[in-house]
């Protein structure tokens, strides 16, 4: 990166100390909130509960939507960017607009009309079970609803970044004779690399998190279909207010692991420039 | 279909063709059977449904709410992206790593650790019960729950743009003698002004959908704190498929026209600074 | 062209899963697989009774029987039921939601007579949790619409439970009052009034009253008050009310499933041994009532069990309760919209 010239002074101050009274207050208590509950009855009692056969498949479970969920986001990310920002064509802002739609869809309403759609009112019901393909209350509907929720944002952040290029780089290279593939690998990747990070990054602990649209689907099969959010929700139903903040830890744990490998990717990658 | 435009790039037929497929099975179809299952109530029982009181007033809590939270991660999600792009002081990795958090937590858990903290036996809730504020089970507390959803949004949104920005423009300014009030209005704003309002207009439909943290801070008092996901959940208690239909689908048109403006004035944005040159 | 079939292969994945996931279900012939879909509070002693049941079955059959279970709010329980989810049984908190599973079309009529006693193997009730020392004084349902009192109660309209909460308050404002509808009417709404946190289910309200401390009385399921006993026995105090109501949870064999999967016999025998001497003292130790008035005696140490019980018949079915308060229209609306 290039050298910026900073300023300094009680400005810089000011604002920094404005971010960090803010991601304190709203953001590190209460983490702090959870890690203190979740060791309130001590080491032992957390170890077991977070060791608990149940929490270790509903981990597995999660992991395994996660990153399904990534997969076909990244796929479509990189791909609906690219048509958004790089042909002009009819229909470009609804399609825009489209791809957010699930973001402001309450998970309510995301984990409702995959029942709607795929469940036994539906009228592709009968299909289903012929084929004895099960989707709601199985892990594809938790894999569908993670896909749903998550579903903008890797294209969300590729999208400003690829505006703000603009296409003359391509452009020339297609006149060059360069192909679509070559031209994204050569030309487009590399200046969208970082926010496709970031994009990732999103979608995966967003997905990790995501709680009311695999709810509505799960049908919480104790051990089948409990991702960890869920098994969080039935301990704390069950009057098990210690473990549900255990197993949370667990996922904050996770998102922070996720965290520090995306910044010594950054790093790495940034030293290279 | 005839070309408009001669596309120079190679690629359009099957980026447009993946687009359009993943986006019809994930989104449109699943979207398209609540249409459907509206339309089993009729045009009058819709609206009757919709226009009750109790949904009219959660809708506007709803609305309120996310509005407030929404303003609030606007001006917060920019100085973090400010300072995060900028400035650099010890703890900043760790400043920048923290931003995604409130996604990995359940929203769930999120609402319970949050109303924890905020009633008035809480942490942070004493403090402010002296002055006599509360804030868990009143609309504040719905707020606080929607900046702690919505922060990641804006501050993700503007971030990659800012490091983009070319600082050439800036350092002219500065040689005019611009002063820095002056460059951050006329050069920079202008930039990020796209990225911070996509940003904050996702935040804004998240936080209005936003069901899963809000139900444990809200305190669920008809008029006062009751939310529309709520109401949603209540119709489906009552096995009233198409009234919570009805409802979900008010809050769908609402967020989709939201949506719609800010690419639409977003689009208009870039063929400004562009010079109508796209 | 290679990410094209990443998505084919992505795609190909989820259906993969599906079908894996479809076929899971076949088992070695000595085992047999059911699945119980039941409500919240009930984990601990399904626990306990799956246990006893798989032995149980064992002798009979020689057959292995495994049992997944499945709890969440007893409406949203129904509801996915009767959208798919695949229960052998289920176990719910009001019979009006195992009747939801019914009108879906998966369970036969006369379901209600198929297991003793209306098919309630255990029942509970409402009661009142305050306070150590009981600081307002909170004796009957006459001093919750004190002006100083707060109430925590989940809401009707979302859970179930609350139901049971809302008919045990009218009951006593029916006995009260001697029907007159005006002052029972009025009642109610001095008690909502008095509602600090109308918590979306049982568990949620619960949370506002042990864990942040909001209000001065509770009113919960008495099973559930004795688990807040059990955690937080220097804290909290169950009082019980003159009058209250008989919470009956219903149990019923899923016929559309079983029959699908050829399960019936291991469900239907799987629900008729909550019956037995052994599980029904299970239930007491859960703090439910056991339906079995010998076995109850045993608990009398426990439960009340001279406390004058009304029960949904006496207000004409589920049906009618449902129509009259808790649709949209009904009287729990109008008590807000006065």
């Amino acid at each position: 990166m290039e050298k910026r010239r900073e300023d300094s002074g009680p400005f810089k101050w000011l604002l920094i100390g404005i971010s960090v009274l803010f991601l304190v207050i709203m953001l590190v208590v209460p983490l702090i909130t959870v890690i203190t509950e979740a060791l309130r009855k001590g080491w032992e009692f957390y170890k077991e509960a977070i060791l608990d056969e149940y929490t270790v498949k509903a981990f597995w479970l999660t992991v395994e939507a996660t990153v399904l969920a990534l997969l076909c986001n990244s796929v479509f990310g990189l791909f609906a960017a690219w048509a958004l920002t790089r042909y002009h064509f009819k229909g470009k802002k609804v399609l825009t607009t489209l791809i957010d739609i699930p973001v402001t869809v309450s998970p309510i309403i995301a984990g409702l009309i995959y029942i709607l759609t795929f469940g036994k009112q539906s009228p592709l019901y009968p299909l289903l079970k012929a084929w004895d393909i099960k989707i709601v209350f199985a892990v594809p509907g938790i894999v569908l609803a993670t896909i749903f929720v998550t579903f903008p944002f890797v294209s969300r952040e590729l999208i400003p970044v690829l505006e703000a290029q603009g296409t003359d780089e391509e452009e020339a290279a297609a006149l060059m004779g360069a192909n679509g593939l070559t031209i994204f690998r050569k030309v487009t990747f590399p200046h969208i690399k970082w926010a496709f990070l970031y994009g990732v990054v999103l979608c995966t602990a967003r997905a990790m998190g995501e709680f009311g649209a695999v709810s509505v689907l799960s049908g919480h099969l104790r051990g089948k279909t409990n991702t960890l959010p869920l098994h969080i929700e039935i301990l704390f139903n069950e009057f098990q207010y210690v473990p549900a903040f255990a197993v949370s830890s667990i996922l904050v744990l996770m998102a922070v692991i996720i965290l520090i490998l995306r910044s010594i990717v950054e790093y790495l990658g940034k030293k290279e420039i | 279909m005839k070309k408009a435009k001669k596309r120079v790039i190679p690629g359009f037929g099957i980026s447009m063709g993946v687009t359009v497929a993943i986006l019809s099975v994930v989104v449109l179809i699943p979207l398209a059977s609540l249409a459907v299952f509206t339309a089993e109530l009729g045009w009058k029982d819709f609206i009757e449904t919709v226009t009750r009181a109790r949904v009219l007033s959660s809708f506007y809590v709803s609305f309120i709410t996310a509005l407030v939270a929404s303003a609030i991660n606007a001006v917060m999600g920019l100085i973090l992206a400010w300072v995060l792009v900028r400035y650099e002081f010890p703890g900043k990795r760790i400043m920048d790593g923290m931003i995604e958090l409130p996604f990995a937590l359940p929203t769930a858990v999120a609402g319970i650790a949050l109303t924890s903290l905020t009633a008035d036996s809480g942490f942070i809730g004493a403090f402010f019960a002296r002055f006599g504020i509360k804030i868990a089970y009143t609309r504040i507390g719905i707020t606080v729950a929607l900046v702690f959803i919505g922060i990641p949004f804006v501050v993700r949104a503007v971030q990659p743009v800012l490091e983009k920005l070319d600082g050439a423009y800036e350092e002219a300014a500065m040689v005019l003698g611009a002063s820095p009030a002056t460059i951050f209005r006329r050069v920079i704003f202008p930039e990020l002004f796209p990225a911070l309002l996509t940003g904050t207009g996702l935040a804004f439909g998240r936080c209005i959908g936003e069901y899963g943290s809000v139900v444990f801070i809200a305190g669920n008092k008809p008029y006062y704190t009751e939310i529309a996901p709520l109401m949603i959940m209540s119709e489906l208690q009552e096995y009233d498929y198409a009234s919570a239909s009805a409802i979900a689908l008010v809050m769908l048109a609402a967020s989709f026209l939201i949506l719609f403006l800010i690419n639409f004035v977003q689009a208009r944005n870039n063929r400004l600074l562009k010079g109508g040159n796209a | 062209m290679k990410k094209n079939r990443v998505v084919t292969l992505g795609l190909a994945a989820v259906l993969a899963l599906g079908t894996v996931n479809g076929a899971a279900t076949v088992l070695a012939d000595d085992t047999v697989e059911i699945t119980n879909v039941s409500y919240d509070p009930t984990r601990e002693l399904y626990e306990q009774y799956n246990k006893i049941f798989q032995e149980h079955w064992k002798e009979e059959t020689g057959q292995d029987v495994e049992i997944t279970q499945s709890h969440g709010g007893s409406g949203k329980q129904a509801l996915e039921v009767a959208n798919g989810l695949e229960a052998d049984v289920v176990t719910l908190a009001l019979e009006y939601d195992v009747k939801a599973v019914q009108d879906a079309g998966l369970i036969e009529d006369g379901w209600v007579d198929e297991f003793p006693l209306d098919s309630s193997p255990y029942t509970s009730t409402i009661v009142f949790l305050v306070r150590k020392g009981n600081p307002k004084n909170i004796q009957d349902w006459g001093d919750l619409v004190k002006e100083d009192v707060g109430i925590i109660t989940p809401n009707p309209k979302t859970s179930g439970g609350a139901r049971w909460n809302y008919l045990a308050a009218w009951a006593y404002a029916d006995k009260e009052f001697d029907g007159d509808e005006e002052k029972i009417k009025d009642y109610i709404q001095k008690l909502y009034e008095n509602v600090l946190v109308l918590d979306s289910g049982a568990r949620g309200a619960t949370t506002s009253f042990v864990e942040n401390g909001q209000g001065d009385v509770l009113l919960a399921w008495e099973n559930e008050a004795f688990l807040s006993i059990r955690d937080y026995p220097d804290d909290y105090e169950i009082i019980t009310p003159s009058i209250s109501i008989l919470a009956q949870p219903s149990v019923a064999v899923v016929d559309e499933v079983v029959d699908d999967r050829g399960t019936r016999e291991v469900a239907t025998e799987y629900l008729n041994y909550l019956y037995s001497d052994e599980a029904q003292r299970i239930e007491g130790d859960n703090f439910y009532r056991p339906s079995n008035e010998e076995i109850l005696k045993e608990y009398a140490d426990v439960f009340d069990l001279e406390l004058e019980l009304v029960t949904i018949d006496d207000f004409g079915g589920w049906d009618e309760a449902q129509e009259v308060h808790f649709a949209d229209g009904g009287v729990f609306d109008q008590i807000y919209e006065k």
